[in-house]
């Protein structure tokens, strides 16, 4: 019956080399898609598995000894859900305040009789290329005052320029002059354009931006790092560093304490990585459309 | 829809060219007619002036003896030149972190460039177009994980009591922890940011690729060609416009490797490979005693380099193809 459907499709016969190259490129790309799935479903099944099978390398294709401890330990961890709790503060902050800087600005810059275009474009060409580097924007960050602030978490990273070029690029292509040059006809004036009629016609970019805002808010760590002293104020990020990471580069001695300190700690490192990294992976499959269409968007102008 | 020109003269368009006008009350009309836009701009504006200008402003401590808290243009402000330079050509230190910085720029480029080509490609020649669609997700995947947590991955397969080392253990071999290991650094490091990225980095060949015209493609089945041969005549050409494009930009970011992530991963163990200078820019201007105006210093060369590999990669592309970014 297979054989019928392909013939279906495909009235000409596949040459012989043709079916090599076919199952050649199959084979490869599931076995890439293996590579990329392999590690997160070893993630998922280690930590439901007991601590012992997966340090005495038993748990490889299936959970063994289900257990649900390590879940049960790390509600108990305060500071990852205090950590989420200010990630998900940082994060809604992002987003809201990015939108109301990136959009309007993408409008304005795909105007064609914004006065001085050119040296606007050039504004925010530069700092794509040359940045003044980290220790200059610390300094910059300590004068404004924002050493040990939630807006420090916030503000630096409320305008991406790409973004913006992204959203110029999509007015550019998708909002017809006719359009808006009717509504003027109409008289309305510059700011009732913008809020009545590009806005509602703008629902993909206003998603993609907020979605790009928002992940790369959630997966930060560095400003945190630099800029925050306080330990309740830190991002989920953060902490999770100090779970998964500080462990492993301060390893030294030997001995069974370390041996058992390993054997909890790591169910909490799987259990952890699988906490923190559920809402982008529950959101994953319904944006990811956006995602790429975020991509292309950018890829117009090329 | 031109109709707008034969409107009443209030809703013509601002710029229209008015006789009888001065240069000067036309630019005055335009930008009254058009401030909303500047309004809208400027946000944005101020952003970028308060994080991206002012912080190139501040770059003139890399020639001062700058102490932390002094203002830039004070009285007791010492310039001192090209002295923080020198100092870094000079430091004992130079060497291993040009070579630790080019080789994990190079080495990442070299792999990291070519696999998503070649996966769009591939992807772009299944038969099936579904499972086409099916393995993209699964290949984006990857990406919207946060650098902490792959790191944090990478501890529980390479650490001294990760999977590999289980496995290792379970046969009777040595626990060897792969994040003290030097030699392991780089691999590392050049894997995992290719597993996160290489499908994501394949959407815009993916998209330029959808764009090919299918007449190109007939005619050269009619010619007898295999569909590898398809592959190599029709869909590369047709995506090279786009990889140039993406060549000039990644040999402009080159020297920006992600530092955020060679910091997560460097430990004691792998400190002489895994060293970069921005890392080290960081470690002299935000740790122990800071040292401002020598990691200013050490940060602008590097930025120095990276605008100088961009103005080479785009004029050379300019000349041998239509191709450039300016």
């Amino acid at each position: 019956m297979s054989v019928k459907a392909a013939t279906k499709r495909a009235p000409i016969r596949l040459s012989a080399g043709d079916k090599v190259f076919y199952a050649i490129n199959t084979v490869f790309l599931t076995l890439m898609a293996i590579i990329v799935i392999y590690p997160l479903y070893f993630i998922v099944i280690a930590s439901i598995s007991d601590p012992d099978a997966v340090l005495g390398g038993q748990v490889i294709l299936y959970p063994v000894q289900i257990t649900m401890a390590g879940f049960k330990r790390i509600l108990q961890e305060t500071s990852i859900w205090r950590g989420y709790l200010n990630t998900i503060i940082y994060t809604g902050l992002t987003v809201i305040l990015s939108l109301v800087v990136t959009i309007p600005a993408g409008w304005g810059l795909s105007r064609k009789t914004i006065p001085g275009k050119k040296f606007w474009m050039i504004y925010f060409i530069i700092p794509m290329f040359f940045g003044g580097g980290l220790i200059p924007f610390y300094n910059v960050m300590s004068s404004l005052g924002l050493i040990n602030n939630i807006w420090a978490i916030v503000l630096p990273s409320i305008l991406s320029v790409w973004n913006l070029f992204m959203t110029k690029t999509f007015f550019e292509t998708s909002i017809p002059d006719g359009l808006v040059e009717a509504a003027k006809i109409d008289g309305a004036g510059e700011y009732r354009v913008f809020t009545s009629l590009v806005l509602p016609l703008s629902k993909a970019i206003l998603a993609v931006m907020a979605l790009y805002y928002a992940i790369g808010q959630w997966n930060s760590y560095f400003n945190a790092m630099i800029f925050l002293q306080d330990e309740n104020m830190y991002p989920l990020q953060l902490v999770l560093k100090e779970i998964l990471i500080a462990s492993e580069s301060t390893v030294g001695g030997s001995g069974e304490t370390i041996l058992e300190q390993f054997r909890l700690a790591n169910q909490i490192k799987y259990v952890s990585v699988i906490v923190s990294s559920v809402p982008v992976l529950l959101l994953y499959p319904f944006v990811q459309k956006y995602f790429s269409q975020g991509v292309m968007i950018g890829s117009l102008k090329g | 829809m031109r109709k707008v020109k034969d409107g009443p003269v209030s809703q013509a368009p601002a710029d229209a060219p008015t006789p009888g006008m001065s240069k000067s009350a036309r630019m005055w009309r335009r930008l009254r007619d058009n401030h909303p836009f500047l309004i809208m701009i400027f946000p944005a504006v101020l952003i970028v002036f308060l994080f991206n200008y002012l912080p190139i402003y501040g770059v003139l401590i890399a020639f001062q003896d700058f102490m932390p808290g002094d203002p830039i243009f004070g009285e007791y402000t010492q310039w001192v030149g090209f002295k923080n330079f020198t100092r870094f050509f000079t430091d004992v230190q130079f060497w291993p972190l040009m070579k630790n910085t080019f080789l994990l720029c190079i080495i990442g480029f070299v792999i990291g460039f070519p696999l998503p080509i070649i996966i769009s490609l591939m992807l772009n020649a299944m038969k099936s177009k579904r499972m086409s669609k099916v393995l993209q997700t699964i290949f984006n995947g990857p990406h919207f994980i946060s650098l902490v947590v792959l790191v944090g991955m990478l501890t529980l397969f390479f650490g001294r009591y990760g999977l590999v080392n289980n496995i290792a253990a379970h046969f009777g071999g040595e626990r060897v922890s792969y994040f003290l290991e030097s030699s392991a650094f780089r691999p590392l490091y050049i894997l995992s940011s290719n597993w996160q990225d290489f499908g994501w980095s394949a959407i815009i060949y993916i998209a330029a690729l959808s764009n090919v015209d299918l007449g190109q493609h007939e005619a050269a089945i009619l010619d007898g060609a295999s569909r590898f041969q398809r592959v190599i005549h029709v869909d590369l050409p047709a995506i090279m416009p786009m990889i140039s494009v993406m060549l000039i930009m990644s040999i402009g970011g080159l020297m920006g490797v992600g530092y955020e992530k060679v910091l997560l991963m460097m430990t004691d163990g792998n400190l002489e490979v895994s060293e970069i200078i921005a890392t080290y820019v960081y470690k002299q201007g935000l740790t122990g005693v800071p040292n401002q105006s020598y990691a200013t210093a050490i940060g602008l060369f590097n930025s120095i380099i990276n605008v100088i590999l961009l103005i080479i990669a785009n004029t050379t592309s300019k000349k041998f193809s239509e191709n450039s970014l300016w």
